[in-house]
């Protein structure tokens, strides 16, 4: 408890971000990648009027609807928090990062809520094309906001298309083209999308897995099952291709990420990529202390991932903290000076400006200009700040990482054995797939500790750091609100948890005259 | 095309943007009206049932609603979503928290296994239905009485007050218009009911006359606190802003020289009031069922006549009783000139959606919900 004393504002605020985001993230990927999966049962439910698929689609429809709910619930705390956690932050950047969350709100949102209404309670009220229409309509609403908010995210992980105010001080949007159209927004939203359908993939695979080793519902769950490899299998594909875009563009954007999730301190040519390890809990940069207690590296690796050049050379933390000369790498104490010197500058101007003191003010302004794109770095007081915590982040990628290469296996496995159709007597591997959405999930909020942690202490890469972005609260004021979340939150998932096991257990309906001796629940 | 208009144009155009938003909210807070009277009106489980499934298909749509007027505010006038969510901490908390045991209710109300009982949820419904509402319309009015706070030299706001955010329930001004936004949702609510549940059976008839009593009582209830509203408004001073300083300065009843000085707004206003009184008075004829069509577009019309006298002529929309020149106005808070064009581009899709909405909202209610409908219990689309 004495830990917990010491924390500070920030931590707290950080600490119900992480909160709010990562019990989102448990219902956000379901309802990514079940959209689509509901859109395509329901597709072949038109094409082929077979009733079998219009079972199965509303079964995981009333699934999806109680996911849909809590997820709708602990977003909204989200929005809200971006003013009431990091009011500096909505200031200061609001005038880029508020725009996306409005077009989310315009595009995406209505789109999804109001076509849910009809997908949900418009089965006898509306025709069936136009049912289906509704169907995939709430699939492309749930991912176009998913677009919205990772152009959002990917912003604060690559910050383009703006410019610093000095008289409002405030950063001002440029071009919005460049802002949604940013290399980092794109492999940002394609690979969280693409392993969002993983996640509701394996989702699918658990419930039918159950279903199979319970000898319930066999058609429903084997033909889900066909449906949620294929697509899982496919989106295998692009969570590879966008995984390995996304770590190139950290190499170009956000080095100290790349170095932490790799444990990377010491930068050469030719680096190796680690595949698994065990990090010294004493190393710090800068000290002599070994980095791994043990590790399985493969040489040459890293380089070629993060720059696509074998052989090339890739910087470690301490490159990047301490400076490289002969690489031409300035050290962060450089970057603190002058970010002083900027944010100096820019109060002589603001002084100026207030006694009308015009001759001052633009000396000032043009001198500021200089050192302007340091001024995040004013914040920070010791160079090692700038290092994000590097077990956390470490652990958590090779984890997304390791799992990441087995769900195509998985996928593959399930495929190959219904369309052999002897799926129903592989037990191990009905098994094993009763955990594989819990899997997902790991690798999913996983991914999301690599982003966010991985970008510590800055909110905005290199422009404006935690300790900033914040509210002027008190600690114990977010104390509070992060154990009344918590509290709330907590009920509410278990609440769904237990809602969902039920619907499950009670499974699809059972269509009059066809019980052939399932088990009616 | 809104590269030719002025930045003061633009922000004008915003705050008429937002405005709107916020009005739609107001009338779509007929599903917060529905879930506060759910004990009142329906006596028995069908009862019920025909009331939550009618709000359960609307109340994504409400709370949607609210989502984007919260992100328009930020897109638009960043600093009053920095100044009032990281300043009045508490009272958008105390909103968002009701709003967030809102969105679990209808799904997980008669759900089997939901771990807190129907009950729980249905007392989570009235709590976001009356406090909810309360609060919001306590945040609200202080757009016209003002907070206390004070923003830096980098636009840094710091709350004066303890209860960041809380002490606004303490003026009885932003509690009456509270109260009577609470009532009003209460009418625009039995008034919706009314409209989308087929009372034909007999079985249900009670409940029609229960709702279309409550029409009647809601409304007379909301009179008092919007007179005391409406008179304390026209009749206080307000926060004036000096366009060619942009100073602010108390002007002795500006509220009430906006509306002289917008007569197109002061119109809006008294159509919309007579248009909610004339929603509830056609809901007085058996079996009518067209009132929320009057009182629904009145509800809009006042909610948007209060915040464009809150915004426009030269007013603070967010004052600060602190620091008065601390305070907040269309121009001071706007997003940059960029932004706002970006944006209005993107608000170009708007029509496009209200027509989507109600296209929608038109098919699926052309059948009312019957009670065969929400007894049928094995369905798995049924709240």
């Amino acid at each position: 408890m004495s830990e917990l004393q010491n924390l500070t504002m920030v931590d707290w605020a950080r600490a119900q971000f992480a909160l709010t985001a990562m019990y989102h993230w448990l219902f956000v990927p379901l309802t990514l990648g079940l959209s689509w999966l509901l859109a395509f049962f329901e597709t072949f439910y038109v094409k082929t009027g077979n009733e079998e698929w219009k079972r199965i689609t509303r079964f995981w429809m009333m699934l999806f609807g109680i996911n849909f709910a809590i997820g709708v619930a602990t977003g909204i705390i989200l929005e809200f928090e971006f003013g009431t956690n990091w009011s500096n932050y909505a200031w200061m950047v609001g005038d880029i990062f508020g725009a996306p969350l409005a077009a989310e709100g315009i595009f995406a949102f209505f789109l999804e809520a109001s076509f849910f209404a009809v997908m949900f309670f418009g089965w006898e009220r509306v025709s069936k094309r136009m049912h289906l229409f509704a169907t995939w309509m709430v699939a492309l609403g749930s991912n176009l906001s998913a677009l919205w908010i990772l152009v959002a995210n990917a912003w604060m992980q690559h910050p383009v298309g703006m410019a610093f105010n000095p008289d409002k001080a405030r950063f001002e949007m440029q071009n919005f083209w460049e802002v949604l159209l940013s290399p980092v927004a794109i492999s940002k939203f394609t690979h969280a999308t693409s392993s969002s359908f993983q996640v509701a993939a394996l989702f699918v695979l658990t419930v039918s897995s159950w279903f199979l080793l319970k000898g319930r519902h066999l058609e429903v769950a084997k033909k889900s099952i066909l449906v949620a490899a294929v697509f899982g299998l496919l989106s295998s594909v692009l969570v590879g291709i966008t995984g390995d875009e996304a770590a190139y563009a950290n190499a170009r954007n956000q080095p100290m990420k790349l170095a932490a999730f790799e444990g990377h301190y010491d930068g050469e040519e030719s680096s190796g990529l680690v595949l698994a390890g065990i990090l010294n809990p004493e190393k710090r940069p800068g000290d002599e202390n070994v980095p791994f207690l043990y590790k399985l590296k493969i040489p040459g690796l890293l380089s070629l991932l993060a720059n696509r050049e074998p052989g090339s050379f890739v910087p470690g933390i301490n490159d990047l903290v301490y400076g490289n000369s002969s690489r031409n790498i300035a050290g962060i104490d450089k970057k603190i000076e002058k970010g002083k010197i900027a944010l100096e500058l820019l109060s002589q101007y603001k002084t100026a400006k207030k006694e009308r003191n015009e001759a001052r003010a633009t000396m000032a302004l043009a001198n500021f200009k200089n050192y302007e794109q340091y001024l995040g770095f004013g914040y920070l007081q010791k160079a090692e700040e700038a290092v994000p915590p590097v077990a956390l982040t470490f652990y958590s990628f090779h984890i997304m990482v390791a799992l990441g290469v087995l769900f195509p296996f998985i996928f593959l496995f399930f495929l190959f054995f219904t369309y052999k159709n002897t799926i129903a007597r592989k037990k191990w591997l009905l098994r094993f797939g009763l955990l594989s959405v819990f899997l997902g999930y790991l690798a999913s909020q996983a991914g999301w500790i690599v982003a966010e942690v991985g970008r510590q202490p800055w909110t905005i890469q290199n422009i404006l750091p935690v300790s900033v972005a914040r509210s002027n609260l008190t600690t114990g004021t977010v104390q509070s609100t992060f154990f009344l979340f918590l509290f709330l939150f907590t009920v509410l998932l278990i609440a769904e948890i237990r809602i969902m096991l039920k619907q499950i257990q009670i499974g699809p309906e059972t269509p009059r005259g066809q019980q052939k001796g399932e088990p009616h629940v | 095309m809104f590269d030719t208009i002025s930045l003061a144009q633009l922000q004008q155009l915003w705050w008429l943007i937002i405005s709107v938003i916020g009005a739609f909210f107001v009338f779509l807070s007929f599903v917060q009206g529905g879930q506060s009277q759910l004990n009142a009106v329906a006596r028995n489980e069908l009862e019920k049932s025909l009331v939550i499934n009618s709000l359960g298909r609307k109340w994504e749509l409400t709370f949607t609603t609210l989502v984007l007027f919260g992100g328009a505010l930020f897109a638009a006038f960043p600093l009053f979503y920095a100044t009032s969510f990281g300043g009045a901490y508490w009272v958008w908390i105390a909103i968002l928290f009701t709003f967030v045991l809102q969105a679990v209710s209808f799904e997980f109300r008669k759900k089997p296994g939901n771990l807190l009982g129907a009950k729980t949820y249905e007392s989570f419904l009235f709590i976001n239905g009356t406090i909810g509402i309360l609060l919001l319309g306590i945040a609200l009015a202080t757009f016209f009485s003002g907070s206390s706070f004070q923003l830096d030299d980098y636009n840094h706001v710091l709350w004066q007050h303890p209860l960041l955010g809380l002490e606004a329930a303490l003026s009885f001004f932003n509690v009456s218009f509270g109260i009577f936004l609470v009532f009003l949702s209460r009418t625009l609510g039995a008034l919706y009911l009314l409209n989308n549940i087929d009372f034909r059976l007999q079985l249900v008839k009670d409940m029609e006359k229960r709702l279309r009593r409550s029409v009647t009582t809601n409304l007379a209830g909301s009179i008092p606190f919007l007179l005391f509203f409406m008179v304390s408004l026209t009749s206080r001073e307000g926060f004036a802003l000096n366009p060619e300083t942009g100073e602010i300065f108390m002007e002795s009843g500006k509220y009430m020289k906006n509306l002289q000085a917008m007569p197109g707004v002061l119109g809006m206003l008294a159509a919309g009031l007579l248009l909610v009184i004339l929603g509830a008075a056609v809901a007085r004829r058996p079996s009518n069922r067209s009132g929320i069509w009057f009182s629904g577009p009145g509800s809009i019309l006042v909610a948007l006549a209060l915040f464009l006298t809150a915004g426009f002529n030269n007013t603070a929309f967010y004052p600060s009783t602190f620091d008065i020149n601390s305070s907040l106005t269309i121009h001071n808070a706007s997003s940059s000139r960029y932004t706002l064009t970006a944006m209005g581009y993107i608000a170009l899709a708007v029509p496009l959606v209200i027509a989507y909405i109600a296209y929608f909202w038109r098919k699926m209610d052309r059948d009312k919900i019957t009670t065969g409908e929400v007894s049928d219990f094995s369905a798995k689309e049924i709240y």
